[in-house]
């Protein structure tokens, strides 16, 4: 017959289970009578006859199921597995519970943390063909990356070979005048083919036209998608209409789709072209751009970095003054954005999979500790006929339900923990990895889940199956269930909990690395007294204050006015707050000194006298503060930070030096009348750098920072401190309200840190737990096999500590050599996340310790319950059980 | 049992197929040709006619139908199969092959003693 017809009769066999099966016992029961008959013809009795002709017959369960597969489908049998392995489970629903739960954990903590990994690796950039974008900077010195001057940007723009288009861009502020009050709004300021460049067209109206960002250029800007909703209220007729910024005049002609997000500018409200030149732009010496390129095709990232190398270096001998030493810096822009966050997420990545492997080991030991109370049924199951193959099946199959149940469970966490982590995410975070919107649980979630989920279903199913392989089943039948047996697993078990306590350990160590660096982190000696310090920014439009005089005059009207409010004991005035970036940097050259036209980059900050003296309370180290005389009528003073002092004059006293611009211009030469002590002007994790101070009566700017010291609560005083700069004029632009303590706690470097703690140390307890339970569970197993043998020591006179201290002391060695392995990989991994640790180093010995004493504590708590049972146990009724 | 000689894997279906070619059979009366005809010196273990049987009706090499017996007992009765009797033909000169050849390497080795 052919296979065809084959296939028809077995499912003709399956339609009628029934029938077949009723045909097959009554055949066989048919050929037993018989045989019987003839015993029975030579004398037997019925009974013996009726044994006789069995035992002839052969095992007739077996002979059924034998037939039975002639004609099933493979299928059919695995059905029959799958429906047993769920009637298992389904009366086991604690240990099925446990351990769907502690899969869908492992599985989905993986999963959610892969979906960022996926989201940043391979699609951090939100727009089209991402591979050929390339971010384009300058390189100096002391910066492997920084701002392009708008001189260098359109040389390179004309020069280059390797880009089929070079766009700048930069970050402004302007006071966007809605209705009676002016609001300051971030925006971005690009050149005329940035959104052509970057592949994004807008919802509506009309890109940037080429020459729009040409100095004189008609004034037009394009509005975010959220600025035209929240600020327009979505109208269509909002383009071409005409909005004040800043006091000029601008034309409205595109808004921007929803999911536009430019990265470095992520809080840009409104965009308009460069056009006129700023007072920076003006000088090919004043770096204020960065730019983003687009690779002709068939050019790469080191061809493009060769070419602009090239054009760096002609400019370099064109203009020495101001091109010397300055060269191009050129890399994948997905390099720009996931570059900073590649070292956190893999971290995580890590940390999740340890999880993963904790969970697992602790359902295989679970499964272990299962099949130990199962040998009886599978011995059972063998002498009836169950072919070895068949039982290992049995097990593989229960091991791969439980994985599927876990992967199902696991997604569904996944999701949860995604939506979680996304809501839980600093805005900051948000903004820095834009990617992050895109996080879900979708088909590369769902692949790495399901190949997460094989591997955990292998591991399952081979525990068992590596275990039943390793003995004998009639051993068992015969044993009843104890002895010899119960060793294995208890090798078995003992190390799998081994490998538990070791993850929980690198685990805890990782999570305890990373909470003390983020103490050092948020103690830092910032060099400045942040308490009772309410700060916030000021914009002042140039069409009220058009010159630096106006502005001086603001200073002092400000100061008074916020002195009148309650509590309020002095007022600062500064071009940035502490703690903010490595940015406004300042050329310096030191007369009397050689000078090859090298760039001394020093950073440069504006402050009145109160800001240094009574506000941040800097420590003088010599000299003197600023004093109100300290302005344009007076001559140009400076005070220098000790870093610099140290950088620029060893085993000198500054006090006195002239410092001057690069080509010592009388108008630029000031004098060092003081030094203080390093205040945190840059990122918390960053190095002190060189700082001179400026009389801010000497640097006015329009856009500047308050800072007010209050004997009260600086945050209840936010509120007043913006009316009352409003009152002084509506038209001032007034912002960004923080304390300057939550300044500290917020600036970037602290939440990212603080994000990747809190998720490590989620982790960690974790599985702290997860390790401690599979201790106990370890631990109690061995005790309840034990009983026999506990039994007979009391019985013989063991005390009830000596049975303690037995039980202990077998917990004690299991947990000792998981400590010891996780300190030797605790330190490994400590060197691993190296770049996300800060005044710790991997190998901190307080912490390790402190770890170390925390899970044996642990530890020890869950093996003095099993223990204490055990010194319970009644020898009479032990050996009685038996 | 342990005294008489296996029954050499693989050939449990040709003996039945050629036990069949005679007359239509139940197992049980199966399992009495064979061992009547071999002079009790094959005997199969009884039961494992069974899966063998349904092998040979999936392979569709024999008929099977239930009739009723001499002693008016419901049985179900084998019959050969035109397929059945070809497959035979294959079974019992590749068997006639491997004996003839078993053969003569035992003669050889005779031989050469």
């Amino acid at each position: 017959m052919s296979a065809m017809g084959r296939w028809l009769r077995k499912l003709g066999v399956l339609l009628s289970r029934e029938k077949f099966s009723g045909e097959l016992n009554e055949e066989m029961a048919f050929h037993v009578e018989q045989v019987a008959k003839e015993f029975e013809g030579i004398g037997m009795t019925p009974e013996a006859a009726r044994y006789a002709a069995m035992r002839r017959f052969g095992n007739a369960t077996q002979l059924r199921e034998r037939s039975h597969e002639v004609v099933e489908f493979r299928a059919e049998t695995v059905a029959q597995d799958i429906r047993y392995a769920v009637r298992q489970l389904r009366k086991n629903p604690g240990f099925t519970v446990t351990a769907i739960l502690m899969l869908a954990l492992g599985i989905g903590a993986s999963a959610a943390i892969f979906g960022f990994v996926d989201a940043a690796m391979l699609e951090p950039l939100p727009y089209a063909q991402p591979n050929g974008l390339v971010d384009v900077a300058e390189k100096a010195t002391v910066f492997p990356r920084s701002n392009l001057s708008r001189a260098d940007f359109e040389d390179w723009q004309r020069m280059n070979k390797t880009l089929r288009s070079l766009d700048a861009y930069t970050g402004t502020g302007y006071l966007l005048r809605l209705g009676p009050e002016s609001e300051p709004v971030m925006a971005g300021r690009v050149s005329d083919g940035f959104f052509h460049t970057l592949g994004v067209q807008p919802v509506l109206g009309r890109d940037f036209r080429p020459g729009e960002d040409k100095p004189g250029a008609a004034k037009v800007v394009m509005l975010a998608y959220g600025t035209w909703m929240m600020r327009f209220g979505g109208r269509r007729d909002a383009i071409g209409e005409t909005v004040g910024l800043s006091g000029d005049p601008y034309t409205i002609v595109g808004v921007l789709p929803q999911n536009f997000v430019f990265q470095p500018r992520a809080n840009a409200e409104l965009w308009t072209p460069l056009g006129d030149k700023n007072g920076c732009e003006s000088r090919r010496s004043c770096h204020d751009l960065y730019a983003v390129g687009r690779l002709r095709d068939g050019a790469t990232v080191e061809m493009a970095q060769a070419d602009l190398q090239q054009i760096a270096a002609e400019l370099a001998i064109q203009y020495p003054g101001s091109n010397k030493d300055q060269g191009a810096s050129v890399q994948p822009m997905s390099e720009l954005i996931v570059g900073q966050v590649r070292p956190i997420l893999l971290t995580l990545l890590a940390g999740a999979g340890l999880l993963l492997v904790i969970a697992c080991v602790n359902v295989a030991s679970l499964l272990l500790v299962r099949s130990e109370s199962r040998r009886r049924e599978i011995a059972v199951r063998g002498a009836l006929g169950a072919t070895p193959v068949r039982l290992v099946r049995q097990f593989v199959t229960e091991g791969l339900l439980l994985a599927a149940a876990g992967c199902g469970a696991g997604l569904l966490t996944a999701a949860c923990l995604i939506g979680l982590l996304k809501a839980l995410m600093p805005k900051l975070m948000l903004d820095e990895a834009p990617f992050v919107r895109n996080v879900g649980v979708n088909a590369h979630t769902a692949l790495f889940a399901g190949g997460v989920t094989m591997l955990a279903a292998l591991m399952l199913a081979l525990t068992p199956v590596l275990r039943l392989a390793l003995k004998d089943v009639h051993g068992a039948l015969s044993e009843g269930g104890r002895g010899a047996a119960s060793r294995f697993w208890r090798r078995m078990g003992a190390n799998l909990v081994v490998v538990e306590l070791t993850i929980a350990m690198v685990l805890l160590a990782g999570a305890g690395l990373l909470t003390k660096s983020l103490y050092r982190l948020l103690h830092v000696d910032v060099g400045f007294d942040a308490a009772h310090v309410a700060t916030v920014q000021v914009m002042a439009p140039e069409t009220f204050y058009p010159k630096s005089e106006n502005w001086v005059h603001l200073y002092p009207a400000i100061r008074n006015r916020l002195l009148g409010l309650p509590g309020v004991q002095a007022v600062g005035i500064t071009s940035d707050l502490p703690v903010q970036c490595n940015c406004d940097t300042d050329w310096i050259r030191i007369a009397g000194k050689p000078f090859h036209g090298e760039h001394n980059e020093v950073m440069e900050r504006d402050a009145n006298p109160e800001y240094l003296a009574t506000v941040l309370k800097a420590r003088l180290v010599e000299g003197r503060i600023f004093t109100d005389t300290d302005d344009l009528k007076h001559p140009r003073v400076t005070i220098i930070n000790e870093t610099m002092a140290k950088t620029y004059f060893p085993g000198e006293d500054p006090l006195g030096k002239m410092i001057g611009n690069g080509n010592l211009d009388a108008t630029s030469m000031r004098q060092v009348v003081g030094v203080i002590a390093d205040i945190r002007e840059n990122a918390l994790d960053d190095q002190a750098w060189p700082t001179e101070y400026f009389s801010i009566y000497h640097e006015p700017d329009n856009y500047f920072a308050l800072a007010v010291r209050t004997a009260g609560d600086e945050k209840a005083l936010l509120p007043d401190l913006v009316k009352a700069v409003r009152a002084i004029n509506p038209n001032l632009g007034v912002n960004e309200e923080i304390t300057l303590v939550e300044q500290i706690e917020n600036s970037p470097t602290a939440v990212i840190h603080r994000f990747v703690t809190w998720l490590v140390g989620g982790f960690a307890a974790t599985a702290l737990l997860l390790g401690v339970v599979g201790l106990y569970g370890v631990v109690a197993y061995s005790v309840s096999q034990r009983t026999r043998e506990i039994g007979v020591r009391m019985a013989l006179g063991a005390q009830r500590s000596a049975v303690h201290r037995l039980i202990l002391k077998e917990a004690g060695w299991l947990t000792g050599i998981g400590i010891a392995a996780g300190l030797g990989c605790s330190v490994g991994v400590g060197l691993l996340m190296k770049s996300l640790l800060f005044g710790v180093r991997s190998w901190d010995v307080p912490t390790l310790a402190g770890v170390a004493g925390v899970l044996g504590l642990f530890a020890l708590l869950a093996s003095f319950i099993p223990a204490r049972r055990a010194a319970r146990v009644n020898p009479v009724e032990a050996l009685r059980a038996e | 049992m342990a005294n008489k000689p296996e029954l050499m894997p693989g050939t449990l279906d040709m003996l039945i197929l050629q036990t069949l070619k005679r007359a239509p059979l139940h197992g049980y009366g199966i399992a009495q040709s064979i061992k009547r005809i071999s002079d009790d010196v094959l005997t199969v273990e009884e039961g494992s006619l069974y899966p063998a049987l349904q092998r040979l009706l999936l392979q569709g090499w024999v008929k099977a139908e239930w009739k009723t017996t001499d002693t008016n007992r419901r049985a179900r009765f084998y019959t050969l199969t035109t397929a059945g009797r070809k497959q035979l033909g294959v079974e019992v000169s590749k068997f006639e092959q491997m004996v003839t050849a078993i053969g003569r390497v035992l003669r050889d080795v005779e031989e050469a003693r």
